[in-house]
């Protein structure tokens, strides 16, 4: 991995460094009014939050798991697998952030299940390989925009922000590479 | 913004119409929405969340082989499409404690369809076996 993939994400890290920092400030220095006030109500959705990056870490894992499989299929050829090998990175860094972003709420990052039992079976050409791949990317954007609203924290919000749009980008491009309309609404759903 | 929020609601206007009730749901729609699910759900297979298949008239948190939360194995339901409807408008505060991190979907209509999708698919012989 290049530094030019690392730069981003250092910075993406550092987002959290200052989320930290205030969210551990609650109590000390009341410097956000809102987090001061700590009742069962605001522990309650600091666990939403929790859940939400939670599950959104688990969709990452499986679409990790999922460009693996489609990278190890043998049906991907050369500027495609290049892509899919490019978007998984994507999502082990999105991963990453995820994880550390749970563990920084006092959550426990969950785990890669052992297997996805993806339907391997009815992954037979390229074309299987990326309307799959495309179907998991534009789901991931539908949890990662009912997120951003409802997420306490945010810089947690922006984060997932941050993610849906280059996951809409990789959504975008599996449509082309179908054939399909590759941006065929104004506005994601 | 406003523009936005102005058309949008007109859109779900036009969508529901006067006299369409929530119930009348088009499954076609639903497949659609149910795009929104895949991310963490499968019909036939367990992954991030349970599977589908065998929903409707199944105890809230039994599907064998999955991990669900404490809330979610004490939510005390059996799916059926008004159990659905009040749970995908807002997971997170319906069954608190629910490790199913999502949003929900806010729109009747959409509910509807979603549910009227999830009737059929959930229960097709060649998906679900
Ligand atoms: C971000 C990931 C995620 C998304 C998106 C998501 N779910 Fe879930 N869902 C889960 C998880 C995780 C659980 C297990 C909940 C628990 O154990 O508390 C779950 C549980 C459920 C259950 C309870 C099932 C049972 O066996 O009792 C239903 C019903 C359900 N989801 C429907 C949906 C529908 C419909 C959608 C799309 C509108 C959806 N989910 C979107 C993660 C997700």
């Amino acid at each position: 991995m290049s530094d030019n993939d690392l730069n981003p994400r250092r910075s993406f890290l550092s987002g959290f460094g200052k989320f930290t920092l205030s969210a551990s400030a609650i109590a000390l220095l009341a410097g956000n009014e809102k987090l001061a006030l700590v009742s069962e109500a605001s522990a309650q959705t600091a666990n939403n939050d929790v859940t939400i990056l939670n599950s959104a870490l688990g969709a990452e894992q499986q679409a990790i798991a999922a460009y693996q499989l489609g990278a190890e299929s043998g049906l991907l050829q050369k500027p495609v697998l290049d892509l899919a090998v490019q978007f998984q990175g994507h999502h082990k860094q999105h991963a990453d952030v995820l994880a550390k972003a749970v563990a920084k709420l006092g959550g426990k990052p969950v785990t890669p299940l052992k297997d996805y039992s993806f339907p391997k079976d009815k992954l037979k050409a390229q074309a299987d390989v990326l309307a799959f791949a495309a179907s998991l990317e534009k789901g991931a954007v539908s949890a990662y925009l009912g997120a951003v609203p409802i997420l306490t924290d945010r810089e947690l919000a922006k984060a997932a922000a941050s993610i849906l749009g280059d996951e809409a980008m990789h959504w975008a491009i599996l449509r082309q590479a179908l054939g399909q309309n590759p941006v065929p609404d104004a506005f994601m759903s | 913004m406003k523009i936005l929020a102005m058309s949008l609601a007109f859109l779900t206007l036009l969508a529901s119409g006067p006299t369409a009730r929530a119930a009348d749901g088009d499954a076609g729609r639903g497949e659609e929405i149910y795009q929104r699910c895949v991310a963490c759900h499968a019909l036939a297979q367990n992954r991030v969340g349970p599977r589908h298949c065998g929903l409707f008239g199944r105890k809230a948190g039994t599907v064998k082989g999955y991990q669900y939360s404490a809330a979610m194995k004490k939510y005390a339901v059996t799916w059926d499409d008004a159990a659905l409807d009040h749970f995908i408008e807002n997971p997170l505060k319906v069954v608190p404690g629910t490790k199913m991190g999502y949003a929900g979907i806010k729109d009747p209509q959409e509910r509807a369809d979603l549910i009227a999708y999830l009737k059929k698919a959930t229960s097709d012989p060649k998906t679900c076996d």
